[in-house]
């Protein structure tokens, strides 16, 4: 029987680098053994995403993108489809998850100088990959045409109008119509269903390409690649198959227990992941009480409004994006991981946790005066952390970092 | 990095028993996503019985009803046609309806049906599908002076009896399909359902 | 291991908390609590009864379809057939009498809107208080006026029903009432936590394995 096998691989082999790319990727790829908490959540983003093309293909079974049909079809799934009810609420639940997923992912670069060389395309193509998953939240939550969908969509495209000389234009361009329609449904159907979700797969593709080709950081920031045995295979190295693969299962376990007590016992995730209003029907005559974007813009659109002109909070809330882009380069300091570094790139950093939670919180309510000055104070924080990280991270006092990685003995 | 003292055993029931277990859950995992490709409370809804008013049904003559997207006919015969039927048998592919699925068992019998009077069938030719037309006439000019009553298929020539047999030397290779029916009373029966 | 749960532990936590976020009611401080059972079969059907008496009459619920109602609250479909169905022709169809919405906006000011999600949009305490909160003016069309919902365009339909329960029992069959609601909102939901507890336990049982497998590859690890 394993004969067979054996003849077999060695038949696809000759054709197909099979063995080879496993092995590569896999059985031979040495990772650092000292991984901790903050690594589950790769893998973990990687799970969400299958779930959310999964799930997704099969809501879009039953799923009506017209103006007419799109809620009543949600409905239709969540009653009459068997377990329609299940494969929403995995959606539902799984596009908050993964957004939970990716900020940890992301936290952790900036714990440990994921981002420094030689690994700024890795970061590069995360942060791509970032605003693919905007993107593809925001086609996606007009899909189910509630109140909430079509106001919300309403706000975030009149944001396009801020654009000088050509902004209404390019509004209308984007809806198709001279309103939010069934024909904007149907082409954000398309970009969420079609267009994105292989934008997202090429995307994670390329990440994970670029990872392996230089190797994973860790959270001493220790190149592992420096110390090796007789035989070329890091001394602090693991194969990733079997010790990571049976590391990450538990974490999977515990990600599906939470995962799974929030879509079978609140789904709703009190009102952040399932909004009230949009348990309505899209009304172009009835604005909701509070139009609040899912809870994972929230800090943009905090940013978006601190700022009192329309252009400007425009541009400083995707400046607040694009700023992320070029921490690579920011980052001027000698040592990798936050473990090494300077109190002030933890104060700094601490800061930055604080004002993004902050920007959150503000970004989820209503305004009123003193919150717009609390927001504009958080939001000149936020932007801090990073014009004056290059100053902070070179001018201060670092710890000197091993040789070797400190733990990893589980 | 050592694997000497390596305890195999204990490895290996570990792995065996994760992945048994975990074979569990992937499976319990599938069951809702084939489960909702069945048909949903909507289709059901729609293809729930129907209930057919024969009462105003004359005798000799043809009422269609819709069940499932499909053409339903009751017939109310006259004694001729069923006095004729036994005649037709030397002629049929299966004249006492031996074929399994073709009728529910309280329709396997000499006049396909419940009731003599009314003869019920799904209005589908049992070859490709077209709906045969309805050619009570007796000795129709087109169709032969030993043609004793019944349905013509159009599109490739099949023709049934009055108790929608197939006749031999025809494309279609068994009986039309009795549907499952039931009498509510003598004006309504109901198409879809069966007596419990 | 700790840190993992603790830290989603946390993560959750939020969602723990604002499930009971709350906020005015109206004109009153908060709204009252409804007494919402869903596992609670006889109160279901008299809710169910409550609805079709007294709201079909205006308010769709075009979400619901009768076979449903009588699978999950125990109602014999014939019962249903006779005694519940005013709105349709068979039992598969939804609670939906079809009311000339153009015409309901005339009398009313705005169409009685369909009641299938009332309870998620405003919560089921919102409208438990509401249909509790009636009260007499002359200046409304139809005569009252709402605490919870100012100058609201509905009349008190319950009137008759309060007029011939005392208060309590009115409570109590308002409480019916809103279960239903509750019910109706979301007819999978005991379905759906059922599941919950066996795939949380599946997933404990599975992490004994999987937790035992890890620490024993890890062994290798110096």
């Amino acid at each position: 029987m394993a004969n067979i096998g054996k003849s077999l691989m060695g038949w696809v082999d000759a054709r197909f680098p099979a063995t080879e790319t496993y092995e590569y990727h896999m059985s031979k790829y040495y990772a650092p053994k000292n991984f901790n908490f903050w690594y589950f959540f790769g893998v973990l983003s990687m799970i969400v995403l299958v779930n959310q093309l999964v799930t997704g293909i099969w809501l879009t079974m039953s799923y009506n993108p017209s103006g007419e049909g799109a809620f009543d079809s949600i409905e239709y799934i969540m009653r009459d489809v068997e377990y329609g009810w299940l494969l929403r609420y995995m959606h539902s639940t799984g596009a908050s998850a993964f957004f939970v997923v990716v900020y940890l992912h992301m936290f952790r670069g900036l714990l440990y100088g994921s981002y420094k060389k030689p690994r700024e395309l890795v970061w590069l193509f995360g942060m791509a990959i970032y605003l693919a998953l905007m993107a593809e939240g925001f086609f996606g939550y007009l899909l189910p045409w509630g109140n909430m969908s079509y106001w919300g969509a309403q706000v975030i495209l009149n944001l396009a109008g801020a654009v000088p000389v050509v902004g209404e234009e390019l509004v209308t361009w984007v809806r198709g119509d001279y309103l939010i329609s069934g024909i904007t449904l149907n082409r954000f159907f398309a970009l969420h269903v079609v267009a994105i979700p292989l934008v997202l797969v090429a995307l994670v593709f390329m990440h994970l390409v670029a990872l392996h080709h230089v190797g994973s950081n860790n959270p001493d920031g220790v190149d592992i690649k420096k110390v090796k045995d007789e035989n070329g295979i890091p001394l602090d190295g693991v194969p990733f198959h079997p010790y990571y693969t049976v590391h990450d299962l538990v974490g999977i376990l515990v990600f599906l227990a939470a995962f799974s007590a929030v879509l079978f016992f609140f789904p709703d995730g009190g009102g952040y992941f399932l909004e009230r209003p949009n348990f309505e029907p899209a009304n172009p005559l009835k604005t909701p009480e509070h139009i609040a974007p899912v809870w994972y813009y929230t800090p943009y659109y905090a940013i978006l409004r601190a700022v009192p002109s329309k252009l400007g909070g425009v541009i400083a809330m995707g400046a607040a994006i694009a700023i992320l882009f070029v921490l690579p380069w920011l980052d001027k300091s000698p040592v990798k991981s936050m473990r090494y570094k300077g109190t002030q790139s933890k104060i700094w950093l601490g800061l930055f946790v604080v004002s993004f939670i902050g920007l959150g919180y503000l970004g989820a309510v209503p305004s009123d005066p003193v919150k717009t000055v609390i927001s504009q104070i958080l939001t000149i924080i936020y932007f801090l952390f990073f014009l004056l990280m290059p100053f902070y991270t070179s001018m201060e006092t670092v710890k000197a970092v091993p040789d070797r990685v400190t733990g990893g003995a589980h | 990095m050592s694997t000497d003292g390596v305890n195999v055993d204990r490895r290996r029931l570990l792995i065996g028993a994760t992945a048994a277990m975990g074979a569990v859950g992937v499976a319990a995992a599938a069951v809702p996503f084939v489960k909702s490709w069945n048909p949903s409370a909507k289709a059901k809804a729609a293809g729930a019985s129907v209930k057919a008013d024969i009462s105003q049904l004359e005798v000799g003559q043809r009422a269609v009803f819709e069940w499932r997207g499909k053409p339903v006919w009751v017939v109310r015969r006259t004694p001729q046609m069923l006095a004729d039927l036994p005649k037709n048998d030397a002629e049929l592919k299966d004249p006492t309806s031996s074929e399994e699925g073709q009728q529910p068992e309280y329709a396997r019998n000499a006049v396909r049906s419940i009731k003599p009077e009314f003869l019920i069938l799904t209005g589908i030719c049992t070859h490709l599908g077209c709906s045969p037309l309805f050619r009570p006439e007796v000795a129709a000019a087109d169709l032969g002076a030993d043609w004793r009553g019944g349905f013509f298929c159009p599109c490739h020539g099949s023709r049934f009896d009055m108790a929608g047999r197939v006749y031999n030397n025809v494309p279609a290779p068994t009986n039309l399909v009795v549907p499952p029916h039931m009498y509510e009373s003598d004006a309504i029966v109901i198409i879809g359902e069966e007596k419990a | 291991m700790k840190k993992l749960i603790l830290a989603l532990c946390l993560v959750f936590a939020p969602s723990w908390v604002l499930a009971g976020a709350g906020g005015g009611c109206g004109e009153l401080p908060v709204c009252d609590k409804a007494p919402v059972d869903l596992r609670n079969k006889e109160s279901l059907q008299h809710g169910a009864q409550l609805y079709l008496s007294y709201c079909s009459g205006c308010h769709s619920a075009k979400y619901l379809r009768y076979e449903r109602m009588a699978q999950d609250l125990d109602i014999e479909p014939k019962l249903v057939e006779k005694y519940m169905m005013f709105a349709a022709d068979k039992i598969g169809d939804p609670i939906d009498p079809k009311v000339n919405q153009k015409d309901q906006a005339k009398w009313f000011g705005n169409a009685p809107p369909d009641l299938s999600l009332e309870t998620r949009f405003r919560s089921p305490d919102w409208v438990y208080t509401y249909l509790l909160n009636f009260y007499p003016d002359d200046k409304r069309p139809w005569g009252v006026n709402n605490r919870v919902f100012k100058d609201v365009g509905m009349p008190h339909v319950l009137d008759p029903l309060e007029q011939q329960l005392g208060p309590e029992e009115f409570e109590a069959a308002v409480g019916d009432l809103v279960n239903f609601m509750t019910y109706m909102a979301e007819p999978s939901r005991v379905t759906r936590e059922n599941m919950g507890v066996w795939v949380l336990l599946f997933l404990a049982l599975l992490m004994v394995p999987v937790y035992l497998l890890n620490k024993e590859f890890w062994k290798d690890v110096k």
